[in-house]
């Protein structure tokens, strides 16, 4: 099971929402398909149509950078970024 | 007794304002999670406040409150373009308006939506596909900075198959089969730039309909118009007001020929003209006009009102209420004659609006 961090920015748009769970999942692309199993309209959060990863949103997966189909492996840390924006 | 309650939508979350005697304010928020909210309105028959809002980490959303506020849920589900619907991409939830059982939305790009179960999931109504001027209307060379797409909707009261609708810096729009056909309504409004098009190509800012919907008001780009055929033709009426440019806009709800509007400077400051703060009123329709600032701030207020930055309610003798986009929020229970800043300084402010809750 990978290791995933989400943003302090998430938990509030879906009450109960942990910011550190488990999700098994062999890419990036599937990680959000497991979110948005769970926490419906999670996709819409983190992905554009396309689907495509939105622009302020970051994926790393084991510290570099990744996009939805990048591989994620059983002991993977996965993070996911609010980029630091706006004022 | 009712009280009454303001929405505030600011670039920082959606504000909930309440008072039982349109004097001292109760405030609330900010909610939305900050996110910028571009328009909130409370819907009277269910009693359910929408907000629609975009973040730029998260996108798009439209946010809904069945209890004034206290507690949120927010959807995006159907809120966007179909892959190959020639690359329109939804930017931004731009406005939101229940109406006869249905919700309807106007996104950017320019595309209208709606809900039938209360903003819990959205369907595309149309994009306008096939109507003159919109390959131009929806190219980013010719969009404004913080540009809106479908900016307004404005529903008929009792006939639930006939709304208004304005896209961006291009038309008025009329539908009267319940969004499945559009007619453009610009007849008689001006133009000051090349013209690609003859019934496409007018910058409307913001139209008021007074509450009989056959008498219109409009703050355009270039002037203030009125129509007394529910917009099928305009006839300028800007003579008497200090300039031509503005965007918010109101019509009194008992007279047909009362209408407030804020002028401002048409430079790229669009602000106050001179600095001093003022709401312009007609009694004739817009024969004369008449400045009211007593309250409001006179020397060196360089501040603007975005185009659903003012609302008025329904009283007897009805308040107005203004938000500015640099966060002041100002309010008179005399039918504009006097002004005071309520509720504190807040975000910049997008939307206002105003319903009387029992």
């Amino acid at each position: 099971m990978a290791e995933l961090h989400l943003p302090a920015t998430l938990p509030p748009l879906f009450p109960g929402l942990p910011r550190k769970l488990e999700v098994d999942a062999a890419t990036v692309g599937e990680v959000v398909s497991r979110l948005e199993a769970d926490w419906p309209g999670m996709r819409d959060r983190l992905c554009e149509p396309g689907p495509a990863i939105r622009p302020h949103i970051h994926f790393y997966v084991d510290r570099e950078r990744a996009q939805l189909d990048t591989p994620v492996e059983a002991r993977s840390r996965v993070d996911v970024i609010a980029a630091i924006s706006g004022g | 007794m009712s009280k009454s309650v303001l929405l505030v939508g600011t670039r920082k979350g959606c504000f909930v304002l309440e008072s039982e005697d349109r004097r001292d304010w109760a405030v609330r928020g900010p909610y939305c999670e900050s996110w910028p909210v571009y328009h909130a309105v409370l819907d009277r028959d269910s009693g359910t406040i929408f907000a629609a809002a975009a973040s730029e980490w998260h996108g798009s959303a439209i946010w809904r409150s069945a209890d004034l506020g206290e507690t949120w849920e927010h959807s995006s589900e159907g809120l966007g373009y179909p892959d190959g619907d020639g690359g329109l991409k939804l930017s931004k939830v731009s406005n939101v308006r229940p109406a006869h059982g249905r919700l309807l939305v106007g996104a950017e790009s320019a595309g209208l939506f709606e809900s039938t179960d209360g903003g819990e999931t959205f369907s595309l109504v149309t994009t306008l596909e096939g109507y003159e001027g919109r390959e131009a209307w929806n190219d980013p060379a010719q969009q404004p900075p913080g540009h809106l797409g479908l900016s307004a909707i404005i529903p008929h009261p009792s006939d639930a198959e006939r709304f208004w609708i304005i896209v961006q810096g291009f038309s008025l729009f009329e539908t009267t089969d319940g969004g499945k056909t559009w007619a453009p309504r610009n007849k008689g409004l001006r133009r000051d730039w090349p013209a690609d098009y003859e019934d496409i190509g007018f910058c409307v800012h913001k139209v008021a309909p007074a509450s009989d919907f056959d008498r219109m008001y409009q703050q355009n780009h270039v002037g203030m118009h009125r129509s007394d055929d529910g917009g099928k033709s305009w006839t300028e009426i800007t003579e008497g007001l200090p300039t031509e440019f503005g965007f918010a806009a109101a019509t009194h709800p008992h007279d047909r020929d009362t209408f407030y509007v804020i002028p401002l400077d048409p430079g790229h400051g669009r602000t106050m003209p001179d600095g001093k703060v003022a709401v312009w009123r007609t009694r004739d329709a817009g024969s004369s006009w008449q400045r009211l600032d007593r309250g409001l701030p006179q020397e060196n207020a360089y501040v603007g009102v975005l185009r659903e930055g003012m609302a008025i309610d329904a009283h007897d003798t009805p308040g107005l209420y203004f938000g500015t986009s640099t966060g002041q929020l100002f309010a008179s229970t005399d039918e504009g004659e006097s002004w005071s800043q309520i509720g504190g300084l807040f975000p910049g402010i997008t939307s206002v609006t105003h319903a009387s809750v029992d």
